[in-house]
């Protein structure tokens, strides 16, 4: 059945990486990179291009370019997407592409995938109120999948992308940040 | 047979007082040995359970040396050597059934916490009086940190359960014990070498259930419904405070999801050999509630929390194992019992070659396989001895 569908995942080189770095736990060591460089106000500009895997760096086919900025509504004037938006792009394009590769290997034929993503932000931490936290105080992320299989199915689809998911896992859990000056 | 303490020392030392056996009486029986009571529904406590394994010992005439420690196996010449605490024995073949379970497994943060609050494991753990009055943190939603959670939120403390990802069971299913399902349908006679991801497979945790007469689902819905306070996966330790996942739902939902594709195929089973009419009509259970707003935060040196029970896992001990055959995960390695290395045999694995291998009725198919393995390279490849001795060793 697997064969027969296609959501444009190629499974099977996933699944012979997987056994390739189980016997090279080294090789599955990633470094992924981003550099911003302030242009003005609140406005950054981040590019992404290299990184590191498979023992070797790596380069992305071409280099692509991020604009953070604030909306009028925070005095800003809004030349891009507020920096935490950009982690609902994370999560939302993360747990899309596991659904699909999730899909692929359960032999499941896609026909849409639709993901809304609402994080509800108290924004009187990021102003200065201690007893508010800075960030998101929850997230919620709705799909509405169009597919050949039952609802049961597609829900676990959807189980399986979050515990596979590094986005969902960065989010949810914590990571150590260490921030430095040179 | 080499045993480090007594007879089915594990179950004497390594287990809380209120354990009883997750198989109903019926199904806990060993070749020869069959329940005889008058409760074949009910579950045997741990002093029940050493009186099964020493009747069967007695039966068997099985030759144990109790108070044999093995401190080391090595390759020699025609065989293995083998250091214990009574002497040196050279074995042509060894049986290694020493467990799965040899020490619990704890996360590198345990130490990191706070000294006021009380650290045990399910090997320490007995009942509890042995806790301060006040909160306790369980951390792990198998069969033991339910379990532990119950029995801790009866004694009256406030209760937080951590929860990871885990496997959901109810005790009795359209009138019969699950583990009878498991047992009819045949999901515990599936083979190693059929198990579709057999690394995923061997690693499942043990499921949501407890033995009691009154045959109780013990799942999270139950603990919530006493007042058990469910929390997300402990992630880590940072300035006194527990930080827990915030993916509680996804684990409950996986968990609910994984529920019914086995109810449905309990079902299937029923349909297909006629004996639907036989139980009660399928049901389908209430999914996992979660808490509405989680807690992702937990200081612990607020007082709220005096103890913390790592029911985390158990690990395998091969410390005494000088024979390269450990993974780096510490997982031996074997194809279906049969160890990397010549004459040298597994029991009593998780999956090691069937999906009912660590309960006490698996052991006997795996047993037989096993063994009729050992005796043919005995009788066709094994060099002979270098002082002539023939013995096989089981450590266990």
């Amino acid at each position: 059945m697997a064969s027969t569908i296609d959501n444009g995942v190629n499974v099977q080189a996933l699944l012979e990486a997987r056994e390739a770095l189980a016997g090279a736990p080294e090789a599955a060591q990633f470094t992924w990179r981003a550099s911003s460089t302030w242009q003005d106000g609140v406005y950054s500009r981040t590019t992404i291009q290299n990184f590191f895997g498979l023992g070797e760096e790596q380069s992305h086919k071409s280099e692509t370019v991020f604009d953070a900025d604030h909306p009028e509504v925070f005095a800003a004037e809004d030349r891009g997407i507020t920096p935490i938006e950009y982690l609902l792009v994370g999560l939302s394009s993360c747990l899309t592409a596991g659904v699909a590769a999730v899909a692929q290997n359960r032999g499941i034929q896609l026909h849409s995938v639709e993901a809304t993503v609402e994080g509800n932000h108290d924004i009187r931490g990021i102003l200065g109120d201690t007893d508010v936290r800075n960030g998101y105080n929850d997230i919620k992320v709705t799909f509405n999948i169009d597919a050949d299989a039952s609802p049961e199915e597609i829900e676990a689809l959807v189980a399986q992308s979050q515990k596979r998911s590094a986005v969902f896992d960065a989010l949810t859990n914590p990571t150590e940040v260490t921030v430095a000056v040179v | 047979m080499l045993e480090r303490g007594e007879l089915a020392n594990s179950w004497r030392r390594e287990r809380w007082d209120s354990l009883r056996l997750l198989t109903p009486n019926w199904q806990s029986r060993l070749p020869g040995v069959l329940y005889e009571g008058d409760d074949p529904d009910g579950y045997m406590t741990m002093a029940e359970v050493v009186e099964l394994i020493g009747r069967f010992a007695t039966g068997v005439r099985a030759p144990v040396r109790t108070r044999t420690n093995v401190t080391s196996l090595r390759r020699v010449d025609g065989g293995y050597a083998v250091t214990t605490s009574e002497g040196e024995i050279d074995a042509r073949t060894v049986v290694v059934a020493s467990g799965a379970c040899n020490q619990p497994t704890l996360p590198a943060f345990a130490g990191a916490l706070p000294a006021s609050v009380q650290q045990l494991t399910p090997f320490e753990y007995r009942n509890p009086d042995q806790l301060s009055d006040g909160g306790v943190l369980v951390v792990g939603a198998s069969a033991t940190g339910v379990q532990l959670a119950a029995e801790l939120s009866q004694s009256g403390r406030p209760v937080t359960l951590s929860v990871g990802e885990h496997v959901r069971l109810p005790r009795t299913y359209r009138c019969r014990d699950v583990l009878w399902w498991m047992e009819a349908s045949g999901v515990w006679d599936q083979r190693y070498d059929e198990v579709e991801d057999l690394t995923r497979a061997r690693r499942l945790p043990s499921p949501q259930l407890v033995g009691t007469p009154e045959r109780t689902t013990l799942d999270l819905n139950a603990l919530a419904a006493t007042g058990v306070e469910l929390v997300g996966r402990w992630a880590s330790a940072r300035d006194g405070c527990a930080l827990f996942s915030g993916g509680l739902r996804n684990v409950l939902s996986l968990a609910d999801l994984k529920l019914n594709r086995l109810l449905d195929g309990f079902d299937e089973w029923a349909r297909m050999s006629g004996l639907d009419a036989e139980f009660d009509p399928p049901e389908r259970y209430a999914p996992t509630a979660a808490p509405r707003s989680p807690r992702w935060r937990v200081d612990l040196r607020s007082g709220e929390i005096r103890t913390v029970i790592w029911a985390t896992g158990f690990r395998p001990d091969y410390r005494w194992l000088d024979v390269p055959v450990v993974n780096a995960k510490g997982q031996l390695r074997h194809e279906g019992g049969a160890v990397d290395s010549p004459g040298l045999y597994a029991l009593g694995l998780p999956l090691l070659r069937r999906r009912k291998s660590t309960f006490i009725h698996g052991i006997e198919d795996d047993a037989r396989e096993v063994v009729d393995e050992l005796n043919r390279y005995l009788m066709n490849g094994a060099p002979s001895s270098t002082n002539g001795r023939r013995r096989s060793l089981a450590r266990g």
